[in-house]
């Protein structure tokens, strides 16, 4: 019990003294994991409003895919990305892997299926005849979406949150491709991973701490969220 | 002949395999209020979405102004003259004022334009001082109020109302009742109203068609339509309690006589002696007395009756009459008092001749 407090200690002094390798650390973590969330928005909004407003054969299939999707393993995606980027991969010529790029694209694929299938719900919530009445209201079909995915933009930023809280606790990928370089691929997991293993408790807790308090930001606000009320 | 606001013409809609709208023909002329009257399922929300071309016929064309609307360019041009409110008020998640504005905005009219024109639709239904308030926090009226100020603020030539009071409490209900009565009088508007309240149609339209199964069965100006019901899905729906079907035993200078359960009924139409003779009567048009008014009435049917059952109806008291066949008649709560009437008391049913409405007659 003593390590543990021995450790949170000398974590609180690290935080406090604004640690120049730790601060990298976070920076570099929101920078990978905001960039992730930002594509998997453009990717993730646009396909899940089409999804959501188009009917064709196998939607319902499509739809339970991108289900799945919410729930696929980092490491998968790590794996398949390490694949694909390898020197003698398809995407090898690029010489990305084991870079901060790298971990943008993996934890991009991990985002998106969330950031699509919390579109496709919060489109599906929204009234049946909300569409028709902004239709009606003289809106070109492009301006009828545009105004949906505003009323749906509560919804929609929770899965925002979720895309978010996602990738930035996730391990697996992020140490596959980005290889967990010092100063240079290193984020708050995988050097929570690393710091342990050495049995450098204190640091170790220090960016733990700090991934937590981003957590629960990122719930507090989606909680706020989800608890206000739509107009009749 | 002027061209009418809207046509219909030979339309027909056809959803998975079944036909939903098949219509002949519908107009609806400028200023002209025509409500669409039928149970739920009759097909009054689909008509009004074809007729916003929100949904596309199967079959069929409708013309506005005398020009088709076909693709979907034409659809968007054309449904920029209209606006259509909803049974619920469909409010976006924002200000009133917000909401108001926009039908304005999707057409790129001028910020400042928009301020005077949604200040006036907002001053039309009475909510200027909801303006700034979160639509999350309305009332049902309110909201409502909100959603038809919306589609008043575009300066619509054609209103498109689908059961807009259907969901409010009877005085809420009232209000905006008169309310849109007035409005549609001052901007004169044209209108096409989906109710299944009759009284609705009554006092807000022009003319009333009454749906079922998808089809028009009866169009025409409402006190025809309740007085004189083409068949007699319509006269139950329009409130005609009395429907009776009698045998035509004579025909004289336009006036036939029918027998029904031994008793003789007169009234005007066309027969022939021993067909059969389908005829409706309202509650209202039946007069109750307690002893036979006989000559004190210029009305030719006289019937003593027993009153079977009285319902209380608020203003009103419904008798439910038996005189060798069934008729149901209103009377005021008072003219009840008066008179003295209770379950069993035995009266006289007198009703003019005119008060009776031939549906159909046949052998």
């Amino acid at each position: 019990m003593e390590l543990f407090w021995e450790g949170i200690a000398k974590a609180m002094a690290l935080i406090v003294a604004l640690d120049r390798e730790v601060l990298a650390i976070t920076w570099l973590s929101l920078k990978v994991s905001g960039l992730a969330t930002l594509i998997s928005l453009v990717i993730g909004i646009s396909s899940g409003t089409l999804l959501a407003l188009t009917d064709f054969p196998g939607k319902r299939l499509i739809i339970s895919i991108v289900n799945t999707g919410m729930g696929l393993p980092p490491v998968v995606v790590g794996l398949f990305v390490t694949i694909f980027l390898w020197r003698n991969g398809p995407l090898g010529f690029l010489e990305i892997l084991y870079t901060p790029t790298a971990m943008i694209i993996a934890q991009a694929i991990i985002a998106t299926p969330i950031v699509t299938g919390i579109t496709v719900a919060s489109i599906h919530s929204l009234p049946p005849n909300l569409k028709l009445q902004i239709l009606a209201l003289g809106a070109t079909r492009w301006q009828m979406v545009l105004i949906l995915i505003r009323e749906a933009r509560l919804p929609l930023l929770a899965g925002v949150m979720a895309g978010f809280g996602g990738v930035i606790s996730e391990v697996g990928a992020s140490i596959m491709v980005g290889g967990n370089i010092k100063g240079y691929s290193r984020v708050l997991t995988t050097a929570t991973v690393m710091e342990t293993s050495r049995g450098n408790f204190d640091v170790a807790i220090a960016l733990s701490l700090i991934l937590l308090l981003l957590c629960f930001a990122v719930n507090y606000v989606l909680t706020r969220i989800q608890h206000r009320k739509r107009p009749r | 002949m002027t061209t009418p606001l809207l046509e219909i013409k030979n339309l027909v809609l056809v959803r998975g395999e079944v036909q939903v709208l098949d219509i002949p023909a519908l107009l609806l002329h400028e200023n002209e209020v025509l409500s669409i009257i039928g149970p739920n399922g009759s097909g009054k929300s689909t008509l009004l979405l074809t007729l916003a071309s929100l949904l596309q016929p199967t079959t069929g064309e409708l013309r506005c102004r005398g020009e088709i609307i076909s693709s979907r360019r034409s659809a968007e041009t054309y449904r920029r003259r209209l606006a259509m409110v909803f049974q619920e008020p469909l409010l976006f998640d924002t200000t009133v004022f917000e909401n108001v504005a926009t039908g304005l905005k999707i057409r790129g009219i001028s910020r400042n334009e928009i301020k005077g024109r949604v200040q006036r639709s907002l001053e039309l239904f009475n909510i200027r001082h909801l303006a700034d308030r979160s639509a999350r926090k309305l009332s049902g009226g309110e909201a409502q109020r909100t959603s038809l100020a919306r589609a008043f603020a575009i300066n619509p030539e054609i209103v498109l109302l689908d059961e807009p009071f259907a969901s409010l409490d009877p005085p809420t209900r009232l209000a905006l009742t008169e309310d849109l009565e007035r409005i549609l009088k001052e901007t004169g508007t044209a209108a096409v109203m989906a109710t299944h309240d009759q009284l609705d149609a009554l006092r807000l339209s022009d003319r009333m068609a009454v749906m079922k199964s998808g089809r028009i069965i009866q169009d025409g100006p409402p006190v025809e339509v309740m007085h004189r019901p083409a068949d007699e899905f319509v006269a139950s729906f329009v409130g005609m309690e009395n429907v009776l079907n009698g045998k035509v035993v004579a025909q004289a200078g336009g006036l036939l006589t029918v027998t029904l359960a031994d008793h003789l009924i007169e009234f005007p139409g066309m027969s022939a002696p021993g067909e059969q003779a389908l005829f409706c009567i309202r509650p209202e048009h039946i007069t109750i007395t307690t002893s036979d008014p006989g000559g004190a009435t210029s009305a030719r049917n006289i019937f003593p009756a027993t009153i079977r059952k009285i319902i209380p109806m608020g203003a009103y008291h419904k008798l439910y009459l038996e005189c060798g066949f069934p008729l149901v008649a209103y009377l005021t709560s008072q003219s009840l008092g008066t008179l003295h009437l209770a379950e069993g008391t035995r009266v006289f049913a007198s009703f003019k001749a005119t008060s009776v409405h031939l549906i159909r007659s046949g052998a």
